[in-house]
């Protein structure tokens, strides 16, 4: 098995597919359907990374942080075990359940730890919670050589390994989860025997980004936003586009819409053309945060708690299509990937390149404890 | 304007004692720089037109021109040279882009000249290919993964399809086009009369030289000139062509002038019209569509021919033929930044890509670590200029060549550069009927097949000095170059030993 | 030949298809697979369901009717024959389209008719009814596009940087007011006699498929984009 530091040692371009599904009234959606909904865009994925995000899938630990880590040996897992319990009282520890699968080899360890932060030792250190968490988290990712936690957030969840991404989700045996979100991601790397944590979807905290496409502006995403404490360890795009939504969104304070306006800017044409205020505002974005655009292909699929954000690149040089029912809404690279589990969607359509499409539950599943949220 | 005047670069010295005034240099400079003044009875040239492509030089009856660089010269300055001030002049004058055409002629390191071959001495006996069995024959295709037998225990062909050549070397694509029908027309012929194969480029196939198909690679490009289902199958190949060594990341441009009614049929566009080729394909932006326009070609010529995706050598070249080599190509064929072209912006041909030599080692090296170099065979071009350059690129892990600027000046080209303003006075790189005319197709052909057996003889020498006498013994043997003057980094992404060692 | 594609991968549809001679194919329950009618020559093919990428790919001379809509890559370097689609159609629609006609009920997606080209009796035609994304008509060197705006009551009927780098050909766009902000390449004007007869015969093959009016079609206000001789690409070089 590769290590992280083969894969992350330089940088690796690759292309894919990614679905979602959401139900807006919060409603349970079992893991099988969005297996379901990769299977016919087969052809986008290469066999070397699949990988999936559930929201609302840890009810009974809702309030702890749920991390997902790969050890590559037990040396590992022993530092990193350690820097944990300096840092948080363990509500429960387990290996994520599998399924033995010909498909998929060479696995890692693969932990689960539901965490609570010692106030005390976040307090010394004048940090908010999520600050605490995530900076824990770039540190055992950087400095612990052979872990990596995939997956930080409260009552949500990252499944990712190397293979084809309907293989990975019978893995995890995902048909025993169940939430009122999940994407998913098939990968297509030019490069790589593949390497677990280089699978999609990536993620800090509760964000997670499934990504299609290459990006052009790496190095000088990367450049800058390694300005703000982050560390991009593996050096995929996918890694700099996680760490730009998360600096723009929860250090800066920007709303979805409004990160989008900064990655996906408008042409200066089309800003011109915008009556005020929009064109102050958008020409505010851009000026402020420049070296943050994103140019080159891509597609994401943004997930959060309580909602989902998907985004084309302002050429829009990759295909993505929504699909709506009731209180689903279904979004993917491809409409047989949504077609294949609604078969009738009331409407379908393609959202323009760099207007962001914004999901949220609805109010009255906002903030009360209803399906777990 | 006084500022827009620049001196010629080149003087023609016209030996008066010599000259009989016969005028045929008059004649044969398209570009106009002859003429004879009527008053004297002598001749005149105007240096400022000529682009030194020697059609006089080599014509003149009384051998009496010759071309010399000028020694006219701006104050000299290492950082601002004469070229580059020139430059400004002519773009401050004209606001446009700098063209130039053939390959990058600035002095990057050439690492073919600083590879050795080896030889054996008393260990290993060498052989003599004029005796003993040597073989160059190559076949280009995907290797099967897997063995399957029958029921009598026989193994089961489940060969992917393949691309027979007599000897590792292929002419690279030029459209009909850029280069003139009679050009294209020698291509084929001594294609197909060495058991190799000639490539269409992007301007699609004429009808004429649809009876040298089996000898013929036909390319997909992003203007998908001339591509319709009959072309796809009247090809040996097909070869989808993302990128160009001479101008990664550009596309092409055929001025409407050049389009006359033959190029107009086999472009299937009207004559007179531009043909633009856009940078890149806009059925692909990324990996996953490059799998499906490989397999689209595929489907259309059911399975049965090999796919050739060929790129430029750029910086993360390994990296993207990895890419390639998993999406369904059977070839990849990766073109260096000294290779040739009819026409790019100059700074573009001098300043992007990387040289082939690094880009052919690494590609080869990250294949195998890969364990996929079994699925695509590897074509390298730009620029291989002789059979010690092939060589060593086999050696280096290549299974075939491609060969255009040395195909071209096998048949007359003397790389004056000039090929963008379609006044090419050898008649390859022109449209104009009294200059086309001028290239032999027959004549062509033969010296092209000379070119390429005297390199198969050569190649056939130094195999067999190597004690090799097949030619895949050689491919990706390493062992067989060192390197002389090279620094341990470039060494190690040549995966050679110095000298000595 | 009647074909049940569920759950079928379209290797295994698309040879089913090569070995099958009938002239008519009808196919339900598609769901994604790619290059249907590829290369085909002369036959009849109805679709149901979402045909995958490369649908009718280098097609020659057959026909497709699709029931449902259309992802992305539809008659894809098309030489001739007709694609007509009861619903969406997604991104690259036509690139380099050389001949045939693509009727499309809905709207289409990004850089539709990207290089289509024209040549002697091979001359392309794209309708689409409601509306088009970003590039539609780029590097557009021959045939015709146009966008009838069904459903946009009369405004502009497609997104930014239509007709760039246009060379050749026409685009006909359905709008109440005169089209802004084009590219240099392009010139506006409003829809001549000559311009609408040439729309009309599509006009009407759009309505006998799709069932609208064809007279309140053809009444409304056209605008024509074409190339601008001006803005050729001669002038981007210097050469010594």
């Amino acid at each position: 098995m590769r290590g992280i530091h083969d894969e992350g040692s330089e940088r690796i371009p690759s292309g894919c597919a990614i679905s979602s599904i959401f139900s807006k009234s919060g409603k349970p959606i079992n893991g099988e359907r969005i297996i379901h909904s990769m299977a016919p865009m087969h052809d986008r994925s290469n066999g070397l990374g699949g990988g999936f995000a559930g929201y609302g899938i840890y009810p009974q630990h809702k309030d702890d942080y749920a991390f997902h880590v790969f050890y590559d040996h037990s040396k590992a897992q022993n530092a990193c075990e350690s820097f944990l319990k300096e840092r948080f009282c363990f509500a429960a520890s387990e290996q994520i359940p599998t399924r033995k699968l010909s498909a998929i080899t060479q696995e890692p360890i693969s932990m689960r730890y539901f965490l609570r932060p010692l106030y005390r030792r976040m307090e010394d250190l004048q940090l908010d919670e999520s600050e605490y968490v995530a900076r824990c988290v770039l540190h055992i990712n950087a400095q612990i050589d052979g872990a990596y936690v995939f997956s930080s957030g409260k009552n949500m969840g990252v499944f990712k390994a190397v293979g084809f991404p309907e293989d990975v989700g019978r893995y995890y045996r995902l048909e025993e989860y169940e939430g009122y979100c999940w994407t998913a991601h098939g990968r297509y790397p030019t490069n790589t025997p593949g390497w677990w944590g280089g699978a999609h979807p990536f993620a800090l905290l509760d964000t997670t980004v499934v990504h299609n496409g290459e990006i052009s502006s790496y190095d000088a995403n990367r450049r800058t936003i390694e300005m703000f404490g982050y560390a991009c360890t593996l050096k995929t795009d996918t890694e700099a586009i996680t760490y730009i939504i998360d600096y723009l969104t929860r250090k800066c304070g920007l709303t979805l819409s409004e990160t989008a306006g900064v990655i996906a800017a408008p042409f200066w044409s089309t800003i011109t053309a915008m009556p005020e205020p929009a064109r102050s505002q958008a020409a505010y974005l851009r000026h402020a945060f420049s070296s943050l655009l994103i140019t080159g292909p891509f597609s994401i699929i943004v997930g959060f708690t309580g909602g989902l954000m998907a985004l084309n690149d302002r050429l829009k040089l990759r295909s993505m299509v929504v699909g709506e029912k009731g209180d689903m809404v279904y979004i993917a690279s491809e409409e047989c990937a949504i077609r294949v589990i609604e078969p009738e969607p009331d409407r379908i359509w393609s959202p323009a390149g760099g207007q962001p499409v914004i999901i949220t539950l609805d109010k009255s599943c906002q903030g009360g404890d209803h399906h777990g949220l | 304007m006084a500022f827009d005047f620049l001196y010629p670069q080149y003087e023609i010295i016209r030996n008066p004692s010599r000259c009989t005034a016969c005028r045929l240099c008059e004649k044969q400079c398209a570009n106009g720089v002859h003429h004879m003044d009527t008053h004297s009875g002598t001749m005149l040239a105007d240096e400022s037109k000529c682009v030194a492509c020697h059609r006089c030089v080599a014509l003149c009856p009384a051998r009496a021109l010759k071309i010399v660089k000028t020694d006219h010269t701006f104050k000299e300055n290492a950082n601002w040279t004469g070229k580059t001030i020139t430059e400004i002049y002519r773009q401050a004058g004209s606001g446009g882009m700098l063209l130039s055409s053939m390959g990058n002629p600035e002095p990057y390191p050439i690492y073919w000249d600083k590879l050795l071959i080896n030889a054996s001495q008393v260990t290993n006996p060498s052989i003599d290919p004029l005796r003993e069995p040597m073989e160059t024959f190559t076949l280009l295709g995907a290797k099967p993964e897997t063995m399957m037998r029958d029921s009598l225990g026989n193994l089961v062909d489940n060969m992917p399809p393949q691309l027979r050549l007599k000897l590792p070397v292929m002419f690279s694509a030029m459209s009909y086009g850029s280069i003139s029908y009679n050009a294209h027309a020698a291509l084929a012929a001594a294609a197909t009369e060495l058991g190799t194969f000639y490539n269409t480029g992007e301007g699609g196939l004429h009808p004429d030289f649809y009876p040298y198909g089996s000898h013929t690679i036909v390319q997909v490009a992003s203007g998908r000139f001339g591509v319709h289902p009959d072309y796809l199958n009247a090809g040996a190949a097909i070869e989808i062509k993302m990128g160009q060594g001479a101008k990664p990341g550009i596309g092409g441009h055929l001025p409407g002038v050049k389009v006359g009614p033959e190029i107009s049929r086999t472009r299937m566009i009207p004559e007179g019209t531009d043909a633009i080729s856009p940078a890149p394909h806009h059925d692909i932006y990324s990996i996953e569509d490059l799998r499906q326009l490989v397999y689209s070609v595929k489907e259309a010529t059911h399975y049965q021919k090999p796919v050739i995706v060929k790129i430029a050598a750029v910086h993360n070249v390994a990296a993207i033929a990895s890419g390639i080599a998993r999406s369904g190509a059977d070839i990849i064929a990766i073109d260096g930044f000294r290779g040739g072209t009819g026409a790019a912006p100059t700074r573009i041909r001098d300043h992007v890509g990387i040289p082939i030599e690094l880009a052919l080692a690494s590609v080869d090296q990250r294949l195998r670590e890969e364990g996929i170099r079994n699925r695509v065979s590897l074509v390298v071009s730009g620029s291989i200029r002789s059979s010690s350059d092939l060589v060593k690129a086999i050696a280096l892990g290549a299974d075939a060549v491609y060969i255009g600027t040395a195909a071209l000046l096998a048949l007359g080209c003397h790389l004056c550069r000039s090929c963008q303003k379609g006044l090419c006075n050898w008649g390859i790189a022109t449209q104009r009927p009294d200059l086309v005319k001028r290239l032999n197709p027959e004549t062509g052909a033969k010296r092209l097949i000379n070119l390429l057996t005297s390199w198969d003889h050569e190649l056939k020498e130094m195999m067999g000095g190597m004690g090799i006498n097949s030619i895949e013994a050689l491919r990706g043997n390493r062992a067989m170059l060192r390197g002389i003057g090279l620094t341990q980094k470039e060494l190690d992404i040549l995966g050679v030993k110095h000298a000595g060692e | 030949m009647r074909i049940n594609a569920f759950g079928m991968y379209y290797r295994k549809l698309n040879e089913t298809i090569r070995a099958c001679s009938d002239h008519n194919i009808v196919i339900d329950h598609l769901c994604g697979q790619r290059y249907i009618a590829c290369a085909e020559k002369d036959r009849l093919f109805t679709l149901r369901g979402t045909p995958g990428n490369g649908l009718a790919q280098y097609m020659d001379g057959a026909t497709v009717e699709v029931f449902g809509n259309c992802q992305e890559a539809v008659g894809d370097t098309m030489n001739s024959g007709e694609i007509i689609i009861h619903g969406h159609c997604g991104d690259a629609c036509a690139y380099g389209m050389r001949g045939g006609r693509i009727l499309i009920e809905g709207n289409v997606g990004y850089r539709a008719g990207v290089h289509m080209k024209a040549h002697l009796d091979h001359q392309p035609v794209l309708i689409v009814g409601g509306t088009a994304g970003s590039f539609l008509g780029e590097y557009l060197a021959g045939g015709l596009i146009a966008v009838l705006g069904i459903g946009a009551k009369g405004a502009y009927p497609c997104r930014y940087f239509c007709g760039t780098g246009m060379h050749g050909g026409k685009i006909i766009l359905r709008c109440d007011k005169k089209p802004e902000a084009l590219p240099p390449q392009v010139l506006v004007s409003l829809a001549s006699a000559d311009d609408l007869s040439e729309l009309a015969p599509h006009v009407e093959a759009y309505c006998h498929h799709f069932g609208h009016d064809v007279q309140t079609l053809m009444a409304q206000t056209y605008y024509v984009l074409t190339p601008n001789p001006e803005a050729s690409y001669k002038r981007l070089y210097t050469f010594e």
